[in-house]
């Protein structure tokens, strides 16, 4: 129990802290470094929660994929960020004060000293009832209830990453005017006629 | 002392006002904007999480793997856009988006 809570301390105190670097940080290679430390702390929240799948899958899909995406569109680039942070200074004052009056209004609604009570019916409310850790896995738990209960869902997000995909694509790709590209019509229709052309060559000239 | 809801709750609250200061902070810098979003959403996903697990309920599980593939498509598409503008301008400053300024 002691060592879940001081990881819990742990794990949150790393997680704000480098929550706070990602949007201090002058250089945004280092935000996205940052970024990754904030995910492989909250990572260890959910595992502390007992949530191990949606952590594996935070490190594998957040990390693996999308902060290497953002990785390789910040160095791609090659943009004077100092000249992005000019303007930085101007708005700490305001920033920092909407955020204070936002943390306060939050923290009164669902902080320490707001007293979280359940309500009495809200055990009877719940969707899909965790199983006991003991006796059903949380990964085979949540696959259980993620192909039956919510196999609609589950396609809709299937097609929303296929809508993703697709729109990245679109939106990126080019045709350079100076790079020959294949046409495979052209090459289907090519044939004896148009390949060969008989020239008639006068003796004692060139072509 | 045990570790209760509000404990996790006061950490997600801490990380969307994180998201909310970035982007006041980096107005200019889409990146760092959509990277503050990205803190949001992972303090949304803490917040669902933190409740599937103190009322046993592992709806809030499954909504979180969805908001993670919503995530995942909408950095996707960002960074897309983020490159044709930056293809297209040789800037990725904020301000000189007023293209369609009408």
């Amino acid at each position: 129990m002691v060592i879940a809570t001081l990881a819990f301390y742990l794990f949150s105190a790393v997680a704000v802290a480098s929550g706070l670097m990602v949007v201090m940080s002058r250089n945004p290679v280092h935000s996205v470094l940052w970024l990754i430390l904030t995910f492989f702390s909250a990572a260890g929240l959910f595992v502390i929660l007992g949530a191990e799948f949606v952590a594996m899958l935070l490190v594998i899909v957040y990390v693996g994929a999308v902060m290497v995406l953002f990785l390789f569109v910040v160095m791609m680039m090659d943009v004077d960020f100092a000249e992005l942070k000019s303007g930085m200074s101007k708005y700490v004052r305001i920033g920092s004060l909407i955020g204070l009056v936002i943390l306060i209004e939050l923290l009164m609604a669902t902080g320490y000293w707001s007293g979280w009570i359940v309500a009495d019916m809200a055990p009877d409310m719940r969707a899909a009832i965790t199983p006991a850790l003991d006796e059903t896995h949380n990964t085979i738990a949540l696959g259980t209830i993620l192909y039956t209960q919510y196999v609609y869902l589950f396609q809709a997000a299937g097609l929303i990453l296929l809508v993703a995909m697709i729109g990245a694509i679109v939106l990126t790709m080019r045709h350079r005017k100076d790079v020959k590209r294949q046409s495979i019509v052209e090459q289907i229709y090519r044939d004896a006629d148009k390949a060969v052309e008989m020239i008639d060559v006068k003796p004692g000239q060139g072509l | 002392m045990t570790i209760g809801i509000e404990h996790y709750l006061t950490v997600a609250a801490m990380l969307f006002v994180i998201g909310i200061f970035g982007i006041f902070l980096n107005r200019k810098n889409i990146i760092v904007i959509l990277m503050s979003i990205e803190l949001m959403l992972l303090a949304v996903n803490i917040n669902m999480v933190a409740f599937s697990s103190f009322m046993g309920d592992l709806a809030g599980q499954v909504f979180t793997l969805f908001i993670l593939t919503v995530a995942a498509a909408e950095a996707a598409i960002g960074l897309a856009i983020l490159v044709v503008f930056y293809r297209n301008r040789g800037s990725i400053d904020v301000q000189s988006a007023n293209v369609m300024k009408g």
